[in-house]
């Protein structure tokens, strides 16, 4: 089949980039969408021409790396699925993919599709982690947890911080990435010690970031390709009023 | 919460959200009350609803501490959709070539991405319609009618003289739409705003904020149309 793919070319953070348009005439049905990137990529490069830059590393939808807006839609249009579980049959021969890499400020484009996410780290370094001086291994039990805080906390642990909510939020809102390590600790024993401060640096630090407000419109629930709810966005708002209000930060 | 901390939470993006809400969901309120109001006008008593503005206007010192409180809700409610929309801008300069909606579970609409603007016409209308009507012709101007044998402001003329032009008695209804498409998105955000976690909960909010919309649409926009139409003496 053949693929016609507009894809975003920018040579460095500073450079104001541009689209180009590419044929791939010999890709098919079972290939991922990061096939077609390598196969128009052998092509670029035999063509004496620069491949595109994209991010990857799993390709099975665990790492995050990936993501790519792919149609004007975060991970492309599967629901829960991440821009390297995204395969050719759901496309037609002649389509037209358009590939532009998340837009944030807080998320800047270091060359063509990949951008740089070391906003997410400096979240996650100012409270997403338990500190605990780890011991031998705890007799399993020891810590009973009930079941449905296990399950909605493991839920909001499988955020694999791609970053698709952010490019997919029409305000550029990291808030259900920052909300889902808030809501996944703070429903757990071990996050508790640290639950207030925790929930008022990682808030800070998201806003430092340049981050947009959010606005409720929930795009990001919707191309999470975890399928993370903003029932987590809520509870960071609970956790953080509670800090605010009560706490001793 | 003392004076840093408050504005620690006010300036944080949680704040500005849970303020918005407050504030907004503080806004509905009122204007349920307005609308409810309003329909006095259908009353069978011809002066009910000239009586109820008289009431009103009795309240004297605790109608300001009212009308400030609304003025301070208006006023933050607009300063903070200000500043995030410009937050907003601020945090993606560059546009996305082609951009589409995942779709549900996504619950962006035309209503949530037009906030600032629906939210900027209610806010013009607001003044022309207060300047209309809070600071329209009164009893000097001889807006008068005698209830009980006592002369009160005729509200209820002014309102049949001015739903009778086309401007105001078309006018209003279109704005008031724009007000369900403002609420359409506003009282559901209002409550994810404030913390509604329960994922089972949110469509019921969500259903409801749309059904109170439109109610409170109805509710206000009757009025002009149905003076409008019946030629505009009651
Ligand atoms: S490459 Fe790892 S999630 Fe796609």
């Amino acid at each position: 089949m053949t693929i016609n793919v507009r894809v975003w070319r920018q040579d460095g953070p500073e450079d104001r980039g541009r689209f180009e348009n590419h044929v791939v005439t010999d890709a098919n049905p079972h290939m991922s969408f990061l096939e077609l990137l390598d196969v128009m990529n052998e092509q670029l490069i035999g063509e004496g021409k620069e491949p595109i830059e994209f991010d990857h590393d799993c390709r099975e939808g665990i790492c995050g790396s990936c993501g790519v807006v792919i149609n004007g839609t975060a991970h492309g249009p599967k629901q829960r699925t991440a821009s390297c579980q995204l395969h050719m049959r759901d496309y037609s021969d002649g389509d037209t993919i358009v590939v532009e890499p998340w837009r944030a400020s807080a998320l800047p484009v270091i060359k063509d599709l990949v951008v740089d996410r070391t906003a997410f780290d400096r979240i996650m370094g100012a409270g997403g982690y338990v500190s605990v001086a780890t011991g031998g291994a705890p007799d399993a039990n020891a810590l009973p947890v009930p079941k449905e805080d296990v399950d909605a906390a493991f839920d909001y642990a499988t955020c694999i911080g791609c970053g698709a909510c952010v490019a997919a939020c029409p305000n550029s809102s990291a808030s259900l990435f920052t909300g889902a390590k808030i809501a996944h600790l703070s429903l757990l024993p071990q996050g508790e010690a640290e639950r207030t401060r925790r929930v008022v640096a990682m808030v800070d630090q998201m806003a430092e970031e340049g981050f947009g407000d959010c606005s409720n419109h929930a795009e990001c629930e919707a191309v999470c390709p975890k399928g993370i709810s903003i029932s987590a966005i809520a509870r960071m708002r609970r956790e953080y009023v509670k800090a605010m209000v009560v706490g001793d930060s | 919460m003392e004076g840093s901390k408050l504005k620690h939470f006010a300036t944080s993006p949680i704040g500005r959200k849970v303020f918005t809400g407050v504030t907004g969901l503080g806004l509905t309120l009122f204007a349920l009350a307005h609308m409810a109001g309003n329909l006095l006008y259908f009353s069978s008593d011809p002066n009910a609803y000239n009586k109820y503005g008289h009431k009103l206007a009795e309240l004297g010192i605790l109608l300001y501490i009212i009308e400030i409180g609304l003025v301070a809700f208006f006023v933050y409610h607009i300063f903070l959709g200000i500043s995030i929309y410009l937050g907003k801008r601020k945090a993606r300069p560059q546009n996305y070539e082609k951009y589409a909606s995942a779709g549900k579970p996504s619950r962006q609409t035309l209503a949530s991405r037009s906030m600032i603007i629906t939210g900027l016409i209610l806010f013009a209308f607001l003044i022309l319609h207060i300047l209309s009507f809070k600071y329209g012709p009164s009893v000097s101007d001889g807006y008068v009618v005698t209830v009980d044998g006592e002369e009160i402001r005729d509200l209820k003329r002014l309102m049949d003289e001015k739903f009778s032009t086309p401007l105001y008695a078309f006018g209003y209804p279109a704005v008031m739409i724009l007000l369900a498409v403002h609420l359409r998105h506003g009282i559901w955000s209002a409550f994810q705003s404030l913390g509604a976690t329960n994922p089972r909960l949110s469509p019921i909010i969500y259903t409801a904020g749309g059904i109170v919309a439109i109610l409170l649409a109805i509710g206000f926009l009757v009025l002009p149309l149905s003076i409008y139409f019946s030629g505009g003496a009651a």
